[in-house]
């Protein structure tokens, strides 16, 4: 109710924001070709609202990418913009607008979001700005036929298949419990999990709980009548942490799995460290471990050094996706659809992975990566292809 | 099916149970002040919470290096019993000054009440977000904050293929002293027959020279050092809690007290096991993300056939 009158307002300021951007940039339109030394690029996503922790360390890291770049005097600068959409989709737009027709961005890291990528995926397709997602993993971003739009990580629809795939692999499991919440993501989750399994030969059984719940008995229970070798839980770390607790303390010893939703170190502080110890998470995204070496050691350090904080969740997603604007304009290339071009046929080693897309913007490399909780921390253990289980 | 029924069905029981007595706790204080007031304290599900985070600062403030045992973990749950029954207590008793006396004293409708009692609740849930969780815990309001373990789950004797571990019989037997406690304190003492009398007839227990004031302070007192320990026995045996912990437990507690018959105390306990075992049970055939499903199903179907509950209203009902 209120909420939809909040939406009819914020798109009213969006309209006016727009007129008076058009005023306002009417004598600017000759700057798209000639002797340009600065432009700019946006990063949006929510920087202050409640998930906001997903969002900041793929910030920080276009902000080194784009530093570094700065520090070398090139001849054409980038000015990074940041634009805090606290997630919602509203809110979003209207703050494109503003970053199109005010700043007058020449490219979009972000949102960071699926949500608010939807919300705003046409409207960067007219004005013919490209964008590169770090963070957004809606499988059906890719089908909207947007070519202005980009992303660096692979989608969700990659991650079931790719965490059931590695434990078969890694188990070669007789049997599987599948459970999840009763949120979109998770029930998604648990369903490519479940399907992969299937196909792979393995007897699944199932449950879901409500979101919210605390009290995970019966789950356990019936876990513990199936005994099963593997158990993956889709859903998000708060509850996961509180399930694997009680699994543990339920006498149930099977390897724990779980996705991106739940890869944080707060399910280790919620279930106990010695609950979560070996425990497993697939997530498209490549969160460097103190140990690692190469480049993403070299990422690792510079992040430290800046931040004061080890690099979290999308930090390196955030950096390649910066990086990719960055060779754009190295490349001379200083208007929206220019950039748009040269995305196409870019081809780099990122921190994160190899960044090169495919024709609808979805990146060509869709690895997961594979963490493994080892002495109360989660460990890098690599691409599911190449990674080890530990114990 | 029946296979499965009978594999987990003791299990489930045990987790039932213990389940319940912690909603039996909680439906206590929605109980009594509504028995009283003929107001359904929607704050109450915060005075849980706030049981819990004292409980999880006086556990981290122990920090017990290993689970304890014997002398010193009896010591150290009456500690924590006692400690989140008075925190709790005392809110409760601050929360009836401020939102709920004043209303009383300018004889506003229930209505009004109601309204206040919402406001109060998430008043209370964003206090403890913003302000009071990141000053008690140092971390970030809004994340789950976990306690250090306090007993451990040794299995003391088994029920067929369901273990009993020594968590499960703390819930359930501190549970029950304090259930009693309360049942005799209300049934057998002088202040007992005030809140008694109150709840019959307000006017006339004022005539009989009852100072409702005391009384009503009395009741949400009572009523909140209940969740206050429910909430103590919910830090133990989950180890986690979050601002927003009172709201799903909450709404569960308050239809456990209008399941056993809401004004009646032994129903909040029927109503808080009979709704903790059934959950259970139905989650068995139809997966656990059905509790909800079956425990509001339950709860209709007896309204529909005892609209006062199981046991009925039986704290206004005379029986002085």
């Amino acid at each position: 109710m209120s909420g939809a009158r909040l939406g009819r307002v914020l798109a009213l300021a969006a309209a006016s924001s727009l007129v008076l951007a058009a005023c306002a940039g009417g004598g600017g339109g000759g700057d798209a070709g000639g002797d340009v030394t600065s432009v700019k690029i946006g990063f949006m996503g929510d920087l202050t609202g409640e998930a906001a922790a997903i969002v900041i360390p793929p910030r920080n890291g276009a902000v080194m990418a784009v530093k570094e770049y700065n520090d070398k005097n090139p001849k054409v600068k980038i000015e990074l913009v940041q634009y805090d959409s606290q997630g919602k989709p509203d809110q979003a737009t209207s703050l494109v607008t503003k970053a199109i027709g005010q700043d007058k961005i020449i490219g979009l890291i972000g949102p960071a979001f699926s949500g608010e990528s939807k919300a705003v995926g046409g409207l960067l397709e007219e004005n013919k700005i490209p964008s590169v997602s770090p963070s957004a993993t809606n499988p059906g971003l890719a089908e909207n036929g947007w070519t202005y739009w980009h992303r660096v990580v692979a989608n969700d629809s990659d991650q079931g298949p790719g965490i059931a795939e590695f434990l078969v692999k890694a188990k070669s499991p007789k049997k599987a419990f599948v459970i999840s919440d009763d949120q979109e993501y998770s029930v998604g989750l648990a369903d490519a999990v479940a399907k992969s399994f299937k196909d792979a030969g393995v007897t699944v059984e199932t449950d879901k709980f409500a979101k919210g719940a605390s009290d995970y008995s019966s789950t356990v229970t019936k876990v513990a009548s199936a005994n099963p070798d593997v158990i993956v839980y889709g859903g998000y770390y708060a509850e996961a942490g509180r399930l694997l607790k009680q699994l543990r303390d339920g006498g149930v010893k099977a390897t724990f799995a779980s996705g991106d939703g739940s890869l944080d170190q707060q399910v280790i502080t919620g279930a106990g460290a010695a609950a979560a110890e070996n425990a497993v998470f697939g997530c498209p995204c490549n969160i460097p471990s103190p140990d690692v070496t190469g480049t993403l050691k070299t990422f690792f350090d510079n992040y430290k050094k800046a931040n004061n904080v080890d690099p979290a969740i999308y930090a390196t997603e955030g950096y390649d996706a910066a990086t990719a604007f960055i060779k754009a304009v190295e490349a001379g290339n200083t208007t929206g659809e220019k950039i748009n071009e040269y995305l196409k046929t870019i081809n780099f080693e990122g921190v994160s992975k190899p960044i090169k897309f495919k024709a609808n913007g979805e990146p060509e490399n869709n690895a997961i990566f594979v963490y493994q909780v080892k002495g109360g921390v989660l460990k890098l253990l690599g691409p599911a292809e190449e990674a080890k289980l530990e114990g | 099916m029946l296979d499965e029924f009978l594999n987990q069905f003791l299990p489930s029981t045990v987790g039932g149970l213990v389940v319940g007595s912690i909603y039996a706790l909680v439906a206590l204080g929605y109980t009594m002040v509504y028995g009283v007031l003929r107001l359904i304290n929607f704050a109450h599900s915060e005075i849980f919470m706030i049981g819990t985070f004292t409980s999880l600062v006086v556990i981290t403030a122990i920090a017990p290096a290993s689970p304890l045992t014997g002398f010193a973990l009896f010591g150290v749950m009456l500690l924590l019993i006692l400690l989140s029954a008075a925190i709790s207590g005392g809110a409760a008793m601050l929360l009836e000054v401020v939102a709920y006396r004043p209303l009383r004293k300018k004889g506003a409708t229930r209505l009004t009440a109601l309204i206040s009692a919402i406001g109060a609740s998430l008043f209370l849930q964003e206090l403890f977000a913003l302000v009071v969780i990141p000053w008690l815990t140092g971390k970030a309001g809004r994340n789950q904050q976990s306690s250090p373990r306090l007993v451990d789950r040794d299995t003391v004797f088994t029920i067929g293929n369901a273990a009993v571990r020594t968590d499960h019989i703390i819930v359930v037997v501190a549970a029950v002293v304090m259930m009693v406690a309360l049942d005799r304190l209300v049934n057998r003492t002088r202040i007992g027959r005030g809140i008694r009398a109150t709840a019959q007839d307000p006017e006339a227990a004022v005539l009989m020279g009852v100072s409702i004031d005391n009384i009503v302070r009395v009741t949400f007192l009572l009523g909140g050092a209940m969740a206050g320990v429910a909430g103590a026995l919910y830090l133990m045996e989950f180890e986690n809690t979050v601002y927003n912990v009172g709201f799903v437990l909450g709404i569960k507690a308050f239809t456990a007290a209008v399941l056993g018959g809401i004004g009646n105390l032994r129903g909040a306990l029927v109503g808080g096991v009979v709704l903790g075992l059934i959950e259970n049970w139905g989650a068995i055939f139809l997966g656990s993300e059905w509790k909800d499903v079956i425990a509001f199903t339950v709860l209709v179907v007896v309204l529909m056939f005892r609209p006062t509950g199981i046991l009925g209203e039986s704290l206004q009902k005379a029986r002085a």
